[in-house]
């Protein structure tokens, strides 16, 4: 049992687009170990932790190469804000000026003024597309490190990592993190700036034109902000209920819908429609008040404005009756005053947004922040160079090893076990005897708590992932397949092989023949429909791969649990031809498997409690001997 | 950008709602990464999909034609605005009249006022109806699925029908909570604006209004684009959301192989794709901008200038030169709106197809009516489970494959276990899912002591049938609804006897014992626990036909052992049909079938079949036999 089984005991806090996305993936992933990160997808109950000034180095690292370029465009949207709020400036000089010296002839005034207000116009219009096309460039610049940074480091962490936090979060930190912040750069961030900046000059202006009047504008942003606050208030509390609520309506609905099977054989649709009608409701619910309470805040913040902007024309209107305002000024105020009030509930939104955007990149901070338990070495050893005609697999050696999970729970207590080269070992036990365990420790998914696992003498620590991977292989139970073609699938365990290695790898394991009979051959896809690709066909792929990486030590992890029985032969097949001389390390629940080891360890409770050939074993008086006769009962 | 920029109910509110929009699609859930975009549809046909809407927008109608007047009567509100400040500014103003001030200080509260709460209530009254809007079509769309066969879902990955059930219904809702209310309002209130306009100075107004035919078109040909660049990128987000959850679905074997460079590399490549579309998306936001903001800056510093000479030549008013710039900025959002509304009721209406694909589908019930005549049926007989020339293929078969199963004979005797052994993918699993009627059977016939399984209602059939399936799926739910699944009427003891059948008195040392949540939103099981529970499912309610596929793949040896002497007894009382890939397995039945070719090749006991069958022998033991002599 792996850690996730026994450590995954939190109740899911939801995450919908974790959710969607790991349910999707389901009915393309086979096995049931492949299926089970979609259910772990939601269990968001403990995040990654995020140290303190992740996020702010995190950001400053971000933007760091991008300096020039973004003092630049802040240039730029200060200029443009400002030459666009000049218009009604310009409408107040044409009145006030431009009419009455137009009346003595002298255009001189008005050409100015339209001059500048077109100049204005256009030099806003070109700085905003300039804006926009370099803070894209920014942007996007910024978004791709992100993402490549979020890609690298996740291929980096640890096995016991991904465990731990299943494939949902990290899937979700790179997709709808990533967009959550993409967002705020691409949309949010411009039109607050603009917003922002807008206030101020208005205000500015307001106050220069005419303080009296000024002061009275700026006086209604107190209520406003309190609208806009209460709002921001509701708003959250509506927007973590519909989020919960479109969660459980995408669970609901995508568990339905991937087992369908089972719930038309048990007849759930009327118990089902039932359970779904429960969250459609809900989130229809808080649907409908996330636009009441949008309904309220529009009306009531818009009113603040309307009212506000006739106080201020009545006042005006008889400041101007009594000579000690001039028309176009007042003119001029109106016309800021629409522009002022205009995008004031628009504020309350880009906050939001920018909060969600630093939350979802606090949590991307966390995830880079983390570091691998199983880091590379400092300082590598190669291993020993293969002498002329020795045999291809090299020894193993777990000395004084001790594994415990990070809860402090033992799992393997310290053991020894000296596995010679070219030697098979299988290992049989009880789910949780900690049989996968040791495979881990082995293939380095895991670094023992205690002791050291040697190949050939050298520490595993010690080796360069390149020349681990060369040396140890494993092969999983849960046969995921790529996307991409049958051959491309197989190539992964050797990149650079040709074609012909790669059939003749299928072949060796007696995967040749269904590959031919699939629609294309070796290049059918194996995400297109037509391709039924059946667990056991998945396994032997995974074999075809293990077979062409020809590493010196092969670990089968329960490797064989969806072959049939010709098709666990064929892989007993390739152990003795292809693989002969490999040391191997077969974890099985089939004694057929055993069989063919030439040793066999029965693991119990984290211990080694029988050790001997397969042959002493079934003479002697034990559990394996016990088991093992049952089984061969059954053939007779 | 475009995205956001929605019409708004005020004019000069364009961010209003934009707000609204942004709250919206922050809780809307992100459509599937790997959804394909939806087809474009003919355009001609827009109209036609949108009306299919009808039956739903029906009982909200008068909500609709509430929210619509309201957000006119606004938009009207706004526009006499204007009005109401020349009138200010030319009477007592210019007067330096005070007295008249008052009157239309008032008027212009009321105004304000007016226009404030039409717009709160153009939402409020639309609110819970367009939410039960969505929730009705969301549940009919959810209960009709589950009526649709399985070879449906084959067809569909069920991010495919997600995306139905929350995008597009949300885009639905959308539609009909702004571009069909704001299609209406804003060309009206574009009309009404020009005719006040053209009241108010014809020249000024021909200057106006002249550019906005440039704007609209302009404003179309960018949407066009932009979203066609938007759906591109959505995809290119699909597959590089594929490639990053391939990397850590399968990031055992990339570990294993040492391989997490070579995706690395393809994920790059990928995230570069998507920056070159992203960046073509930014330049057509950039010009979109600057005709939107440059455009009628450029008519409006035109109008200006004529308007002021207008004023010194005393041909015009300096109140009706305020008034006419108020109402042409008021103009510019029902303008650059058009294009838009166009395009998102063109979604609209592509999500409008997408849903009703699924909701035209024939349910798996109405082709019970072109099954047949029912046959004579020896109905009482204990005859147990008989199948008769069944042929069967997979509807999306290549067309040249043969059929999957082209005939096969098989009769389980009532009481008698049969055991079915083939080849991986000599369609045994296929076999298993024609007795509950997951599929129809193409040719041949399937009785159940005596009865054509046609004859019988699914549930009834369903009811008799009871399965566990190779890929053992477990519900949100507690162990206990899990198990009851399979007999919600089951007393205690039927489920307790379950659990111990199955060898899953794990469930009873769980947090919460039996009661615990489980399945994707619960605890998560190991593929073995989940095996045990699927089985407890499958014998809970001692059905009378059992059909087990390969019920102990995911088992132990210890445990294995166990299942195997509990399931006996369950055994001994049913009739049942068990896939089996293992000796072990087989030795739960009395007989066994071999399936191969498509048909049953032979049946007998085990040990029968040891020894006369060849293939049977190699099929079990692994043991070749050529030339009649064992060779190993």
């Amino acid at each position: 049992m792996s850690v996730t089984e026994t450590e995954q005991t939190e109740r899911a806090e939801e995450d919908p687009q974790s959710a969607t996305r790991a349910a999707e993936s389901e009915p393309e992933a086979g096995s049931p170990a492949a299926g089970r990160p979609a259910a772990d997808a939601t269990a968001d109950g403990e995040d990654i932790p995020v140290p303190p000034g992740a996020p702010r180095a995190l950001l400053r690292s971000l933007l760091g190469p991008h300096k020039a370029r973004i003092a630049l465009a802040m240039v730029m949207i200060m200029i443009q804000q400002a030459a666009l709020q000049v218009g009604p400036l310009l409408v107040s000089y044409a009145i006030d000026r431009g009419i009455p010296a137009l009346r003595d002839h002298d255009w001189g005034p008005l050409i100015a003024v339209t001059a500048g207000y077109l100049g204005c116009a256009a030099l806003a219009t070109l700085l905003q597309r300039a804006f926009i096309r370099l803070s894209g460039v920014v942007n996007q610049a910024i978004l791709l490190e992100m993402r490549r940074r979020i890609f690298r480091h996740a291929q980096a962490l640890s096995l016991d990592f991904h465990e731990r936090y299943t494939s949902g979060r990290v899937i979700s930190r790179a997709t709808s993190d990533v967009d959550t912040v993409r967002e705020l750069l691409n949309e949010g961030l411009q039109e607050l700036l603009s917003v922002v900046l807008s206030l101020v000059y208005i205000s500015l202006l307001l106050l220069v034109m005419d303080w009296r009047l000024g002061l009275a504008s700026l006086a209604s942003v107190l209520p406003i902000y309190l609208f806009t606050r209460g709002y921001r208030r509701r708003s959250q509390v509506i927007y973590r209920r519909s989020r919960t609520a479109v969660a459980s309506v995408i669970v609901r609905f995508t568990e339905t819908m991937n087992g369908i099977r089972p719930v038309q054989a048990f007849r759930r649709e009327a118990a089902n429609e039932k359970a779904f009608a429960v969250s459609n409701n809900d989130y229809a619910d808080s649907n409908a008040l996330g636009l009441l309470s949008m309904a309220r805040f529009v009306a009531s913040s818009r009113a603040t404005a309307n009212v506000w902007i006739t106080g201020i024309v009545i006042w005006g209107a008889f400041l101007v009756a009594q000579g000690s305002l001039q028309l176009g000024v007042l003119a001029a105020f109106v016309l800021y005053l629409r522009r002022l009030f205009d995008p004031i509930d628009h504020v309350a939104m880009f906050l939001n947004s920018y909060q969600s955007a630093s939350a979802a990149l606090e949590k991307i901070a966390g995830l880079l922040a983390h570091e691998p338990s199983v880091p590379e070495p400092a300082e590598p050893t190669p291993l020993p160079e293969k002498t002329e005609g020795a045999i291809p697999g090299r020894e193993v050696d777990f000395e004084d090893v001790a594994f415990s999970y990070r809860t402090g729970k033992q799992v393997l207590p310290a053991f020894d076990l000296r596995i010679p080269a070219g030697q098979s070992v299988a290992v049989v036990g009880a789910t949780g005897a900690g049989k996968s365990t040791l495979a881990k420790l082995l293939a380095r998914f895991y670094d023992p708590t205690q002791g050291q696992v040697t190949l050939d003498g050298v520490d595993l620590r010690d080796l360069t992932t390149p020349e681990l991977r060369r040396g140890v292989v494993m092969v999983t139970q849960e046969s995921f397949l790529f996307s991409g073609t049958v051959a491309e699938n197989i190539a992964i365990g050797r990149p650079d092989a040709s074609r012909e290695e790669v059939e003749a790898a299928a072949k060796a394991i007696g995967a040749y023949e269904f590959i031919a009979a699939l629609p294309e051959g070796f290049d059918t896809d194996v995400r297109k429909r037509g391709g039924r690709i059946s667990a056991g066909q998945r396994q032997l792929v995974a074999f075809a791969r293990a077979l062409l990486a020809d590493p010196a030590v092969l670990i089968l992890d329960e490797a064989t649990s969806s072959l049939d029985v010709p098709g666990e032969q064929a892989v007993q097949r390739a152990m003795h031809t292809v693989l002969a001389g490999r040391t191997a390390v077969i974890i099985a629940h089939r004694l057929s498997t055993v069989e063919i080891a030439d040793r066999v360890l029965v693991m119990e409770q984290g211990h080694i409690v029988e050790d001997g050939t397969p042959a002493e074993l079934i003479a002697g008086t034990g559990r394996f001997s016990a088991l093992h006769q049952a089984w061969r009962d059954s053939l007779v | 950008m475009v995205r956001s920029r929605l019409p708004d109910d005020a004019p000069k509110t364009s961010h209003t709602l934009d707000a609204e929009l942004m709250t919206e699609l922050s809780t809307q859930p992100q459509t599937s990464p790997l959804t394909p975009p939806p087809a474009q549809p003919a355009k001609h046909s827009a109209i036609r999909s949108l009306l299919r809407l009808w039956p739903y927008a029906r009982p909200i109608r008068w909500f609709l034609v509430g929210s619509t007047t309201a957000a006119l009567l606004a938009s009207l509100s706004a526009l006499v605005i204007p009005l109401v400040l020349k009138n200010i500014v030319d009477g007592p103003v210019a007067h330096r009249d005070t007295s008249g001030l008052w009157l239309q200080g008032v008027l212009l509260l009321v105004l304000g006022l007016l226009e404030a709460g039409l717009f709160g209530m153009r939402r409020w009254l639309v609110a819970r109806p367009l939410a039960t809007v969505e929730r009705q079509m969301r549940a009919e769309l959810y209960a009709k699925l589950q009526r649709l066969p399985v070879s449906f879902h084959d067809r569909w990955a069920s991010g495919q029908l997600l995306s139905r059930a929350t995008s597009d219904m949300y885009t639905i809702r959308l539609f009909l909570a702004f571009p069909l209310i704001f299609l209406i309002v804003n060309s009206m209130v574009f009309l009404t604006g020009i005719g006040i306009m053209f009241s108010l100075d014809w020249q000024l107004a021909l200057i106006t209004v002249l550019p906005a035919v440039p704007l609209i078109v302009l404003c179309s040909y960018f949407e066009r684009r932009y979203s066609a660049a938007a759906r591109l990128s959505q995809d290119q987000n699909g597959d590089l959301a594929t490639v990053l959850e391939e990397s850590v679905l399968g990031i055992r074997i990339l570990k294993s192989f040492g391989r997490h460079r070579t995706m690395a590399a393809r994920y790059r490549a990928q995230a570069e794709l998507l920056r070159s579309t992203e960046l073509r998306k930014a330049r057509l936001l950039a010009d979109l901008w600057a005709v939107i903001v440059g455009l009628p800056e450029l008519a409006l510093g035109i109008s200006l200038a004529v308007g002021v000479v207008q004023v010194a030549h005393g041909s015009t008013t300096a109140g009706t030169l305020v008034g006419f710039l108020s109402t042409a900025l008021s103009l510019r959002w029902p303008v650059e709106s058009l294009g838009w509304l166009l395009a998102y009721s063109n979604e609209a209406a592509t999500a409008t197809d997408r849903f009703f694909e699924v909701m035209d589908a024939r349910p798996a019930d109405a082709e019970d009516a072109a099954a047949g005549s029912p046959r004579a049926s020896r109905a009482g007989e204990r005859d147990g489970i008989r199948l008769e020339g069944v042929r069967f293929r997979y509807p999306d078969a290549p067309a040249d494959s043969p059929d999957l199963l082209s005939g096969v004979d098989l009769h389980i005797r009532s009481g008698e276990t049969m055991a079915l052994v083939g080849l991986t993918g000599s369609g045994k699993t296929t076999l298993t899912a024609l007795l509950p009627r997951l599929y129809e059977t193409n040719d041949g016939r399937i009785t159940l002591d005596g009865t054509d399984i046609r004859e019988l209602s699914r549930a009834r059939l369903r009811e008799l049938v009871s399965m566990a399936f190779e890929e053992p799926t477990l519900f949100s739910a507690s162990v206990r609804e899990n198990v009851l699944m399979g007999a919600p009427e089951a007393p205690d003891e039927s489920f307790e006897r379950a659990l111990d059948v199955a060898q899953a008195q794990f469930a009873r040392g769980l947090p919460e014992g039996a009661d615990t949540q489980v399945g994707e939103q619960g605890l998560s099981l190991s593929g073995g626990q989940r095996q045990r529970l699927a089985l407890a499912r499958a014998v809970v309610g001692a059905p009378d036909f059992l059909v087990l596929d390969d019920p102990l793949s995911a088992l132990d040896v210890h445990t294995e052992a166990l299942v195997e002497q509990a399931l006996r007894q369950v055994l001994a009382e049913t009739t049942a049909l068990v896939v089996a890939h293992r000796p072990s397995t087989v030795m739960l039945a009395d007989r066994v079938a071999l399936l191969a070719d498509g048909r049953i090749t032979a049946v007998g006991t085990h040990h029968e079949l040891l020894e006369s069958n060849p293939d049977y022998r190699e099929l079990m033991s692994g043991e070749r036999v050529e030339d009649g002599s064992l060779t190993r």
